[in-house]
């Protein structure tokens, strides 16, 4: 699918944000695509990690309601060690799971869990997972 | 002569400056928060309860001049200081989880199922510091996180369910409200069972005390004071074989 | 020399066989650790945003609790904790920033500049007792126990916290050579279980999950080795499920390393391993190979 390009499609602020946020330059990204091959993720996503670093070095505000990416990564840092640029791509897509997160928009609710559910998880899944789908 | 102002000195006490709610009132300085407010002409509805400092009606937040710091206390025990800024809270929203405690069993993961927001605790430690009663309530959040219901039974023990707590929660939890059912679960199901409690109960159930409450009802108000106040009391320095003359209901 | 011993949450209620295997085997091997008397949940996943300190503030007031305790080294049994607490310990070390405002945060707790050891009970085995000395003591060698050395992610990655090579670790095929087992090498050693996608996506966690079994028993495993809760309750106590989602796949008992270790120090009650919350066949396969009776 083509994308448009124009200034007017040029999000600055967001990218600063992004920036700001994960201390990382994804300008630094030759688009190589060892990170979308080696994740372990990669089918779930409707964007791969590879694509959202092209739409963020081109200024598109990613909308996580459209990309389901930093909702699907799993933080194994698999990408981090193998990205030939030296990213720390995880750290990316928690700086975008945030900018949602800190909208008080939670991804997942605890309280509509059902307690079954809740009686079969380990305490690490539930602590780790609120931390990461939770503000 | 000197006699007289030395009185006089005596009884006249020192007017403060504290801070109600952003406006400022003087006070004199040896009264509690809670009479501090009465005195400038707040009358309490709500936000006061027992005045003995077990009710957790009337938690108070404070600031003093030049400190960034939160103080917190409950208004009927803690005395003013000048420059405090201070309101009560004395309620605060939380969530009790309802729950049927005849089909529970004391387990960690029935409180987990009813308040899973405790895994969002992240050890911040502002609910400790804000208690006015000194629990470790991020310690006792941190043993059930783990399953411990008896450490967060002790830990636990002196919350009067104020609700700072909750107030001050990055995780959004109602911790008192966690706490309490830890500590049902534990006097339930985690601890021994007394045996002269069971006895008792059996005692009550086989009729044993009818009879003397039968004979209390039927007293007249008079009557009904003079047996209280007429009651055979433990004197206040007793050896531990003192029992009562009277034992007849033991 | 006595050690700090962080359990994490999870092994005192799931896990528990994580940590009953693992005192008993560190008692075994003279190895005393005192558990620490006061800790919080860890938070079990790493804060990766510059500005988000507040949750390091967990792990770092675990490695104070170490400090007071007056121990300069800390042991872990989950992968999970180990990497959270060692990457807060990295960060309180090396950022003179971020340390300033995180123990400025904690004005009730004494300072911390990353003064404590943290380590993960395999890289504390390696570097304290050593494989050749481990092999001594070994009195049930796991003979004819094919089993896979599963690492997950929390292990190696990042770099800076790994406790072995992050692309080609050795460390827990080296420890299993050591208990006598036959070491399966399969390619999904190193990818990760899904994690806590379990909760957010857990078709995409159960998905990953089944790749990894199938691997390693299309290798030739019998069982899997590993550390972390999370990873055994994604390939284990999910595999039921997996099961019948997706055709030919194999049932694979999933173990403790801890347990594999007591078994082979010949620590074989139920209290130590508590193969009651394995599954099933975790304890048939040892019994079925006259490693426990």
């Amino acid at each position: 699918m083509p994308l448009k390009i124009s200034y007017r499609t040029i999000n600055k602020e967001f990218q600063d944000k992004v920036k700001e946020i994960s201390g990382q330059s994804f300008y630094k990204c030759f688009q190589c695509g060892t990170c979308a091959g080696s994740c372990p993720m990669s089918e779930q996503m409707n964007t791969t990690p590879r694509k959202l670093m092209a739409l963020l070095q081109l200024g598109r505000e990613v909308m996580l309601d459209e990309v389901n990416t930093p909702w699907v990564c799993a933080s194994c840092y698999t990408c981090e060690v193998r990205c030939p640029r030296g990213i720390d791509i995880p750290r990316i897509m928690e700086a975008l799971r945030l900018i949602t997160l800190r909208q008080n928009r939670n991804q997942i609710e605890p309280s509509n869990l059902q307690p079954e559910e809740i009686i079969d998880l380990p305490q690490i899944a539930m602590v780790s997972g609120f931390r990461k789908f939770t503000g | 002569m000197s006699t007289t102002a030395d009185e006089t000195k005596k009884v006249e006490a020192q007017l403060i400056p504290i801070y109600i709610m952003g406006k400022q009132y003087e006070v004199p300085e040896s009264l509690t928060i809670m009479k501090a407010m009465e005195y400038s002409g707040y009358k309490y509805i709500r936000g006061c309860g027992c005045r003995g400092g077990v009710c957790g009606a009337c938690s108070t937040v404070y600031r003093k001049a030049g400190d960034y710091k939160i103080y917190s206390g409950l208004a009927c025990q803690t005395v003013v200081e000048p420059d405090m800024y201070l309101t009560q809270i004395p309620f605060y929203p939380a969530l009790r989880a309802t729950f049927n405690f005849e089909e529970m069993q004391g387990k960690p993961e029935e409180i987990f199922g009813l308040y899973p927001e405790l895994f969002r605790c992240v050890a911040c430690n502002l609910c400790t510091k804000i208690c006015p009663m000194d629990v470790e309530v991020m310690d006792y959040i941190a043993a059930l996180k783990r399953g411990d219901i008896l450490a967060a039974r002790e830990i636990s023990f002196d919350c009067i369910q104020c609700g700072l707590c909750a107030s001050r929660c990055m995780g959004e939890l109602p911790q008192y409200h966690i706490a309490q059912i830890a500590r049902r679960l534990a006097g339930a199901f985690l601890t021994p069972k007394a045996e002269h409690l069971k006895t008792m109960v059996a005692n009550i159930d086989t009729g044993r005390y009818t009879e003397g409450l039968d004979s209390l009802k039927a007293m007249d108000l008079d009557m009904l004071k003079t047996t209280y106040s007429d009651r055979e009391m433990e004197p206040a320095v007793a050896g531990d074989d003192w029992t009562p003359k009277e034992n007849s209901n033991l | 020399m006595k050690i700090s011993y962080y359990p994490g949450c999870t092994l005192k209620t799931r896990a528990k066989n994580l940590e009953t295997s693992a005192l008993a085997a560190m008692d075994a091997l003279g190895l005393e650790v005192e558990e620490l008397t006061r800790w919080n949940c860890c938070g079990a996943v790493f804060s990766l945003a510059d500005d988000d300190l507040i949750h390091i503030v967990a792990p770092v007031r675990d490695l104070i609790r170490v400090k007071e305790s007056g121990h300069d080294t800390v042991v872990t049994l989950c992968s999970m904790c180990y990497n959270t607490l060692a990457r807060a310990n990295e960060l309180m070390k090396t950022d003179e920033v971020k340390r300033k405002t995180i123990n400025d945060f904690m004005d009730e707790e004494p300072d911390y500049a990353g003064e404590v050891r943290v380590y993960h009970l395999l890289d504390f085995l390696r570097d304290e007792i050593g494989w050749d000395k481990l092999k001594e003591m070994v009195k049930k060698p796991l003979t004819d126990l094919k089993v896979a050395p599963y690492y997950g992610c929390t292990l190696l990655r990042p770099a800076d916290v790994a406790i072995d090579k992050p692309d080609n670790p050795r460390i827990l095929h080296d420890f299993l050579s050591a208990l006598g087992a036959e070491v399966i090498d399969f390619p999904g050693a190193l990818q990760c279980c899904g994690t806590y996608q379990i909760l957010g996506n857990p078709e995409a966690a159960l998905s990953a999950s089944k790749d990894i079994l199938a691997d390693a028993t299309g290798h030739g495993a019998e069982a899997l080795a590993l550390a972390c809760p999370l990873c055994d309750y994604n390939l284990g106590h999910k595999q039921d499920i997996m099961m019948t989602k997706y055709d030919g796949l194999k049932e694979v008992p999933i173990y403790y390393f801890t347990q594999l270790l007591a078994v082979a120090l010949g620590l074989s009650s139920d209290e130590v391993n508590r193969f009651d919350i394995n599954r099933e066949s975790a304890k048939q396969l040892l019994e079925s190979k006259s490693l426990i009776a």
